[in-house]
């Protein structure tokens, strides 16, 4: 089998290359077993992190085929295509050498959302603060976060804007925003829906996706994308994105595409407003904009009915 | 073969040619479509966001429509599909709240009885159908040309919901281009975001994030890109003219909805299948 690893020493190579190594995968090892043989055995030089060998630490996580893993959860035969196997550096990070990122901006984004319990100072309580078990379930998938980078590293908003909190501090965000324990939620949920938070998520499932535990980011920002909208925090285009959507549905059954744009952009949002002209006025010299009467579907009542029945408030 | 079909908003918004070119291409491949005219909006993954009961509702009530004419779902937007799948999984491993959303749904005469198999255009093709008997139906074959698949993020992931072999390495839509006579062509980018579902929020990363695709697309010799989504096809196309801004050139890659594409082959005209209404027109099947 190739196993073909980007390598990059920062003090000889100009840019990163790959080096392939010629190794026969021994029986059930994991992709971690089979680097840390090639650099025994191989080539003593090349570099890449590791420590627990059982999915807990989170160190050992690398780029394969393009899709970022934990080396010491996948068994190397399922990701060995056609003879040969790409390993790369984590993305949306700065490498230190070869598979070995620096995870400086990650933590420094961990920090940024406060990742500790605020209780209220007040209570004074002589033992633990106790949750219900019901409680504890709307924290429990996001605690389970090992930290290992992998949604960060896949995440399409973070590729393009290194501005964007990142699914992992989000994540984490949910676990303290949600805990009953914690006496911050509104101005925590207030800080994650400015810029660069919860509504810069484009949505491409891709952390979720690379997830080795239950945290599952995606879920988590749906959830706190929820909390903004209940707690009021709806300021913002992606709130008003989300309540101009829901209404124009429970009013006709149907998206409206021209209402749509000019709700989220909102109404005092002079250059929001101007910057849909352009992408309006193409549409239109094709016919390409949504009809101007706006037909609602057959039986629209019914599904009025049913937004006037589970919509609260 | 029938099934019940389930446009979607941009199909009768936005996107019209989707509508159009799929009505025209199934007709060309015998296959017959009852279009669901009751059936409300998916929720896009945004109704959710407020409320996942009423969002499950909605489409439950559209797979009870679907039900209740015995047919098959057929969806030709890969984000109404996705959106779908996830409402079918929690209705179905939640009995809770499949009886929860079945009350509601009861006072409309409709019931979900969780047996509807709900499927998109592009697996209808490629299994259903057969790619050996749309090779037949080819009277215009494709040859000479590079088409780029851009698969669109509900189509893959999650991952365990996707109707795709293998979601991370999928192949249907490469393999469909070869039965029409096409190139496929393969770039890293296929498989990422197009960043529409954020463009109203953050534009210039939704923009940036396209033009990051169509670029690899056109520098692996794409002639155009072929979407199974139609939400793809609106950050791609309609914006392409401000994501040649951003990137610093001109792509002039146009991008085909799939019936389009399956129909130029069946020898369909091009305007017929609404190609005259993209931003980006298709000069090359002219």
């Amino acid at each position: 089998m190739i196993f073909s690893i980007q390598r990059f020493n920062p003090e000889k190579d100009t840019s990163p290359y790959f080096q392939d190594y010629e190794f026969e995968i021994p029986k059930s090892a994991t992709l971690l077993d089979c680097m840390n043989l090639i650099k025994w055995t191989q080539d003593g030089t090349l570099t890449h992190r590791m420590s627990c060998r059982s999915a807990i630490c989170g160190s050992c996580a690398v780029k394969v085929n393009g899709h970022t893993l934990l080396a010491c959860k996948t068994q190397a035969s399922k990701v060995i295509k056609d003879g040969k196997v790409k390993i790369e550096p984590m993305g949306n990070m700065e490498i230190i050498k070869d598979l070995v990122v620096d995870f400086g901006q990650f933590w420094e984004k961990i920090e940024r959302i406060k990742p500790w319990l605020v209780p209220d100072e007040s209570e004074k309580p002589e033992k633990e603060r106790y949750q219900s078990i019901d409680d504890f379930r709307k924290i429990d998938a996001g605690s389970t976060c090992i930290m290992c980078a992998s949604c960060y590293s896949d995440c399409c908003s973070l590729d393009v804007d290194k501005g964007f909190l990142g699914p992992t501090s989000l994540a984490k965000a949910q676990r303290f925003i949600h805990d009953s324990r914690d006496r911050e939620r509104l101005s925590r949920t207030g800080e994650i829906s400015d810029k660069g938070g919860i509504w810069d998520c484009t949505h491409c499932g891709e952390c979720s996706e690379r997830c080795p535990t239950e945290a599952k980011p995606l879920e988590r920002i749906t959830s706190l994308r929820r909390t903004a909208i209940a707690l009021g925090i709806t300021n913002n285009i992606g709130a008003r994105h989300v309540k101009a959507f829901v209404d124009s549905i429970a009013h006709s059954g149907r998206l409206n595409e021209n209402i749509l744009p000019i709700r989220s952009m909102g109404l005092f949002n002079i250059s929001g407003l101007m910057s849909l002209i352009p992408i309006g006025i193409r549409m239109m010299m094709r016919r390409k904009n949504p009809p101007i009467i706006h037909k609602p579907i057959d039986e629209a009542e019914d599904v009025r009915r049913i937004f006037r029945k589970l919509r609260k408030g | 073969m029938r099934y019940a079909l389930f446009t979607g908003c941009v199909a009768k918004g936005a996107a019209r040619e989707l509508y159009s070119s799929t009505i025209k291409m199934a007709e060309s491949l015998d296959i017959s479509l009852d279009e669901m005219t009751s059936a409300a909006c998916c929720g896009a993954g945004v109704i959710s966001e407020e409320n996942e009961v009423l969002s499950d509702s909605v489409n439950a009530r559209t797979f009870a429509i679907a039900e209740d004419k015995g047919l098959d779902i057929m969806n030709i937007c890969g984000t109404c599909h996705g959106v779908m799948k996830k409402a079918e999984h929690s209705l179905k491993k939640d009995n809770n709240l499949m009886d929860e959303v079945n009350k509601v749904l009861k006072s409309g005469g409709y019931r979900y009885r969780g047996r509807v198999k709900i499927k998109h255009l592009l697996n209808i093709l490629v299994e259903d159908y057969g790619l050996d008997k749309i090779k037949e139906k080819v009277t215009k074959s494709l040859r000479g040309l590079k088409i780029a698949p851009f698969y669109g993020c509900y189509i893959i992931r999650p991952s365990e919901l996707s109707d795709l072999n293998d979601p991370d390495n999928p192949t249907a839509i490469e393999d469909l281009i070869t039965a029409l006579g096409g190139e496929p062509v393969d770039y890293e980018g296929k498989l990422k975001c197009c960043g529409f579902p954020y463009v109203m929020m953050n534009k210039e990363g939704a923009l940036t994030m396209a033009g990051k695709h169509l670029s690899q697309a056109k520098e692996k010799g794409a002639d155009c890109v072929v979407t199974p989504c139609p939400l793809c096809h609106l950050n791609l196309d309609p914006y392409q003219p401000e994501i040649d801004k951003i990137i610093g050139k001109r792509l002039k890659l146009p991008i085909l909805h799939l019936p389009q594409l399956v129909g130029l082959a069946l020898g369909i005209k091009p305007k017929v299948l609404g190609l005259k209404k993209h931003i980006i027109r298709a000069k090359i099947f002219r």
